[in-house]
């Protein structure tokens, strides 16, 4: 196995698209670092992103800010206008893991690592956001909820990997929230994840929303239905109850050691109506 | 030197007295050492040329080992020894011995170590190398080409029970049944406990209810996997350093399974970082020794914490069936029970210890308990923390709660009107000494945690616990140096605060400053035998071993100062730290200080050592009894813990703090057997969540503060008074909180853990068949 | 199979080792520098026995490859001392019995500095929070909590 830290983008494509052997991208190292240990991987090379500057900077842009792939949860958390722009992405970034897991785990490395369970991932999607891919066929944007294609499977291709994620300009009346279920307070995978996005008109009625869902499926999911029950009225119990059941019926989960299939589904739809109150009051009080 | 079995009188008496050390808070003498990293556990020993060694471990439940092929694997550079079943001699059947709280058979323990027949668990042991680092280790072990017979695999209790359940051991004869000759089965012993006629005890009940309930294994999760470094050298000596609990009980082991004289074999306890009575047993350390034997060279071994999920013992889960009957004024008249704990793969379940604790806070006329010990294919259980008590209480307490909320009674007042005293006929056989079970109880009744009100919604559960102690073999030393300081030389591993208990137990007998008294635990030469860290024994027993060495040495100071002052030694006494002239002398005596005598004792006669061995008896048994308040998400089945109480006997607490730390502690891993924690399989006897991931013990967010109350009812077999406190706080946890959730929800749960799902589907069932109700 | 040759700072000072690629901070600081004080409970960021800081930064030091760490400064509880003066956080841990068999303690007094750096006047559900990557089987955390928060309130006299 071979370390490598480019200096530059360009590299780190040309290291990656130049290797057989499963080259990984090591940001944060915190999900690497466990399968290497396991043995569920067998890397010829690791290419290290942290010495990249587009892979380590927070910047503003068009409203909203673009995260280097590598920053750390806990730098995204002290970001103090990305958190008040998307309170529920931070807190969501903010779930994975302890505080040390904070220190390193980033959002580009949550989404690659595909876990079916992300906690960034439905945050992310609900918040419309979108990653910058680079690779040697040059650089595209994708929105998140493309990424990832199946558990520990993504869209990038050979020697592609993301720089950055773009997350949007947010309009007035506008919140997020996200919240998911574990059986203790801190540390687990999460059960059940969900994540809303919505915006008030000036009429109080809900005029976008966006829903998305993790742990019930191979992948997080965009519930558009959920987002359909919103849009057009006033969010009020009825509105929730329906979202919720949309929720409720897209999640196709499976039993394992971290929920059956009906918990599962029964606390997603909890948690949808949760949120969906904590996004409303959000939105309301901006 | 006095090694005599009656309790030496001491200065101590329990009952009150002031005393200048014994009941403060001073620090521990090793305390600097582990704040500052320096304290040497397991794993931080390194020595020169030392190799690495790592253990091949069977990925299947159950199967034959047709073959083991190493050739590959030693050819390998870098690899300096290889050893699998055929370096081990096989121990003859019935050479069982007694240790902590369980019995050892060494048959059994050669093959636990390592497979010799058979793979019985996923992750025993088939083979280890040392090599010159890990990864070459590493490397070796895919190279030993095993080659595995797959047998169907059996891992729940009752199945393993049944007839055509795959057989575990062939040749096993139950003890205590009848059992038909040539039957094969997986049942090791039938035990039985109790008095009286169970079946008169009911038809005199107002009220009876019977419940089954379900328990899952839990582990010790200790979080320092285990870990030694063995070194054998050509001329056939050993010496071992391992993170254990007992290193005289380790070195023993491994004298055994190696061939060894006992004295052959050096053995240096590290620090040890939890042990809960999962480190009461060998597993790496005789493998470490046989490689080191072949390798002619030092050799580390520890395992990942994978390795500790998978291929140590963790306690039964069970199945157990609990019938009570009361009348309607709260008298109990029965209480029956039948126990099934899995022992793993190999006999030895905590059974008989669970049917003796079960029915033990209460005074019962008709009471018994049957309790079978079980095979199947998991990893043989080990100790955990009064083994066998807690599974069993969880049942128990829960329906001793449901009979007082039958007939209407308070749960607390149920169980005064029911409990033991001095002199009572316990329901495993002896009659108790002198206890405190009364005296928690009403602690805990007018404690404001129990007549404070509860928020909506909330729910509030008492259980209450118990647990034996034990005494024990120990052996204590007190060196004098020539400046009055003193070296105290312990055996008894230190596994959460001992040797500042036992140092300031020795600094009052002698009358000096705890700053004078240096303790340390000696390896296994330099003291007599002493028994393994465990039963709550070692302030009890160590503290009758430190107080008659320091009886000891002030005989032999009296001595010198008789001899000083040329008077009977019969006139001279000492207290505060200096021998005094009495009955007239002292016009012209003026008392001798430790450090005077110290400073001429070349003089007066040579080295002044305190010595004590004993094999303590009279260990004071240990009531508690918990107050812990509930709060519950209905629509997850999310539950908190919001409020806990301990209110726990312990005789006298010598170090207040540490005796806290044993409460707490011991009720938040019963937090965890409670809500989270259990072993998950998949359907080939593979563990599923072998890390602390999956495996889910409380956090620090997870629990709340863990308020204690300490009560002293001195156990007059020893000086201070003192009974063990170790053990106790794991037992009433579990039906606690379970009948706190009664208390909230109306429901009565009946399998552990009470995990969220289990929680929500309970929850659900009970609002749907209200609903169908009314 | 070559080794890297790294530079980088341990508790103030200058120190240079050689790693194989796959060697995590843990083990250099174990097995090469001989740093025991931080210790290998899980292997796998669960139990944050290996707690170090990096830049400031708390991190499990088992999830950190060495190689990673060239012209860091890196605080290890070796270093949590000033000479022979105990941290704060050090003494405390002492007279409030805050440990039994002290594997996690280093772990935890690493956790508990970072915090205290960063806020001298934490709540109880904030310390529970911050330290929920700790794993503590002896204590149950109560005397843990109680000794940093006294910590705090001292530290701010």
């Amino acid at each position: 196995m071979r370390y490598e830290a480019p200096q530059t983008v360009d590299q780190a494509i040309s290291l990656l698209a130049g290797t057989d052997g499963d080259p990984r991208v090591l940001a944060g190292g915190t999900d690497l670092l466990v399968q290497l240990r396991a043995g569920f991987i067998d890397p010829e090379l690791i290419v290290d992103i942290k010495q990249i500057d587009e892979t380590t900077a927070i910047t503003a842009e068009d409203g909203g800010f673009r995260v280097g792939a590598a920053v750390s949860g806990a730098r995204v958390k002290e970001h103090n206008t990305l958190s008040l722009l998307w309170p529920g992405v931070v807190e969501a970034a903010d779930l994975i893991g302890s505080t040390q897991i904070q220190g390193r785990a980033s959002m580009g490395g949550n989404l690659c690592n595909a876990s079916p369970a992300a906690d960034t991932v439905p945050a992310l999607i609900a918040a419309g956001a979108t990653c910058a891919l680079a690779g040697p066929g040059g650089r595209r944007e994708v929105p998140v909820e493309e990424v990832c294609t199946g558990p520990g499977q993504t869209i990038l291709s050979n020697g592609e990997f993301i720089v950055s994620i773009l997350l949007p300009a947010r309009g007035s009346r506008s919140g997020d929230a996200y919240l998911r279920f574990i059986p203790r307070t801190e540390m687990d995978i999460a059960v059940v994840g969900v994540g809303v996005s919505l915006s008030l008109g000036a009429d109080g009625q809900c005029s976008a929303a966006r829903v998305a869902v993790g742990a019930v499926a191979p992948t997080a999911l965009l519930v558009p239905a959920a987002a359909e029950a919103l849009i057009g009225g006033v969010v009020d119990d009825a509105a929730i109850d329906a979202m919720a059941a949309a929720v409720r019926a897209v999640c196709r989960p499976i039993d394992d050691k971290r929920g059956t299939v009906a918990y599962r589904i029964e606390v997603a739809g909890v948690l949808a109506g949760r949120v969906c109150r904590i996004a409303l009051e959000r939105a309301g009080s901006t | 030197m006095t090694d005599s079995n009656e309790t030496p009188s001491g200065n101590g008496t329990g009952n009150g007295k002031d005393y200048k050390w014994v009941g403060t808070r001073a620090v521990r003498p090793d305390g600097v050492d582990k704040v500052t990293g320096r304290a040497k556990f397991g794993a931080d020993l390194h020595l020169p040329n030392m190799l690495v060694g790592k253990v091949l471990r069977s990925p299947h439940a159950h199967a034959h080992i047709r073959s083991i092929d190493t050739s590959a694997a030693e050819a390998l550079s870098g690899v300096k020894a290889v050893i699998t079943r055929d370096d081990f001699s096989d121990q003859p059947k019935g050479a069982v011995q007694p240790a902590g709280e369980m019995t050892i058979n060494y048959r059994d323990m050669v093959r636990n170590v390592m497979a010799r027949e058979k793979a019985l668990y996923e992750g025993h042991a088939i083979a280890a190398v040392a090599a010159v680092d890990a990864r070459i280790a590493a490397k070796a072990l895919s190279l030993i080409k095993v080659d595995f017979e797959v047998l169907p695999h059996v891992i729940d209790p009752v199945a393993a029970m049944e007839s055509g359940a795959p057989i575990i051991q062939e040749d096993l004869i139950t003890e205590g049944m009848e059992q038909s000759p040539g039957a094969m089965t997986n049942i090791a012993k039938r035990v039985e406990f109790g008095h009286g006629d169970v079946a008169v005890g009911f038809a005199e009940a107002d009220v009876v209810i019977e419940r089954e309930f379900t328990t899952q294994p839990v582990h010790q999760a200790y979080i320092e996997p285990h870990a030694c470094v063995a070194s054998m050298t050509e001329d056939g000596q050993g010496e071992l350093w391992l993170s254990t609990q007992g290193h005289y009980v380790a070195r023993g082991h491994c004298a055994t399974l190696l061939g060894l004289d006992v004295s052959k074999l050096r053995v240096q306890a590290s620090e040890i970082g939890g042990g809960f009575g999962g480190k009461t047993v060998v597993y790496l350390e005789p493998l470490a020794l046989a490689l080191s034997r072949k390798a002619c060279q030092p050799v580390k071994m520890a395992m990942t914490r994978e390795e500790v999920f998978r291929a140590t013992g963790p306690t039964s889960g069970a199945h157990l069936w609990v019938k009570v009957g009361a009348t309607n004024d709260g008298r109990i008249t029965a209480a029956d029970a039948v126990l099934k704990y899995q022992a793993g793969a190999f006999p030895g379940s905590p059974v008989a210890q669970g049917a003796q604790c079960a029915f033990a806070p209460y005074e019962l006329n008709h009471v018994r308990t049957v309790g079978y010990d079980i095979l199947v294919n998991r990893p043989k259980v080990a100790a955990y923390r009064a083994p066998g008590a807690p599974i069993a209480e969880y049942a128990t307490e829960s329906v001793m709660d449901e009979i007082a909320g039958v007939i209407g009674m308070d749960p607390l007042a149920f169980r005064l009107k029911n409990a033991p005293k001095q002199g009572s006929q316990s329901s495993y056989g002896p009659k108790f000494p002198v206890i405190g079970c009364i005296e928690t109880l009403e602690a805990a009744r007018d404690h404001d945690h129990y007549q404070s009100p509860l928020k909506a919604g909330q729910g509030r559960g008492v259980a209450t616990g118990y647990w034996f102690n034990i005494g024990g073999q120990t052996s204590a030393t007190l060196n004098l140096s020539e400046d009055g300081s003193v070296a105290l030389v312990l055996g008894t591993v230190d596994v959460g605060g001992t040797r500042a208990s036992l140092s300031m137990m020795a600094a009052e007998e002698l009358g000096i400053d705890l700053d004078k008294v240096r303790p340390m635990i000696g390896d296994t030469s330099a003291l007599g035998y002493n028994m393994l860290t465990g039963g709550s024994r070692v302030t009890f027993a160590g503290g009758i071993a430190v107080v008659g060495a320091a009886q000891d040495l002030i005989g032999t100071l009296k001595d010198r100062a008789a001899k000083f002052w040329d008077i009977p030694v019969d006139d001279v006494e000492w207290a505060e730290g200096e021998a005094r002239a009495t009955n007239g002398y002292t016009d012209n005596m003026q008392p001798l200080s430790l450090q005077e005598i110290a400073k001429d004792m070349a003089k007066t006669g040579g080295p002044i050592v305190g010595a004590h061995s004993i094999n303590a008896q009279g260990a004071g048994p240990s009531f508690g009894t918990h107050v812990v308040d509930v709060d519950v998400d209905r629509e997850t089945g999310r539950v908190w813990v919001t409020r806990y109480t301990v209110v726990q006997d312990a005789g006298k607490a010598i170090h207040p703090s540490y005796v806290e730390g044993q409460y707490q502690g011991g009720a938040v891993q019963g937090i965890g057997w409670a809500l989270n924690e259990e072993y998950i399989y998949d359907d080939k006897g593979r563990l599923e969540n072998a890390g602390f991931l999956d495996y889910r013990v409380p956090v620090c967010s997870d629990v709340p503060m863990i308020d204690t109350v300490i009560v002293e009812v001195a156990n007059p077999t020893h000086p201070y008074g003192v009974r063990g406190v170790g053990e106790t706080p794991i037992v009433p946890p579990m039906a606690a909180i379970s009948n706190a959730l009664a208390n909230a929800l109306g429901i009565r749960f009946t399998d552990l853990p009470m995990s969220p799902p289990r929680v929500l589907a309970a929850i659900k069932a009970a609002n749907g068949a209200a609903t169908t109700a009314s | 199979m070559a080794k890297y040759h790294i530079t980088t700072r341990i508790n103030g000072d200058d120190v240079e080792f050689l790693c194989a690629p796959e060697q995590t901070l843990l083990d250099v600081l174990r097995d090469d520098l001989r740093l025991t004080g931080s210790k290998e409970g899980c292997a796998s960021g669960d139990c944050g026995a290996c707690s170090v800081t990096i830049d400031g930064r708390l991190v499990c030091s088992c999830l950190v490859l060495a190689a990673e760490v060239g012209g860091q400064e890196i605080e290890t509880i070796e270093g949590m001392a000033d000479g022979d003066r105990l941290h704060p956080l050090q003494q405390k841990f002492l007279d409030f019995a805050a440990l039994q068999c002290g594997v996690c303690t280093p772990g935890f007094l690493i956790a508990a500095k970072a915090l205290l750096d960063r806020n001298s006047n934490p709540s109880e559900t904030e310390v529970r929070y911050w330290l929920a990557g700790n794993l503590c089987r002896c204590t149950g955390y109560d005397k843990i909590v109680r000794a940093v928060l006294d910590t705090a309130a001292d530290m701010r006299d």
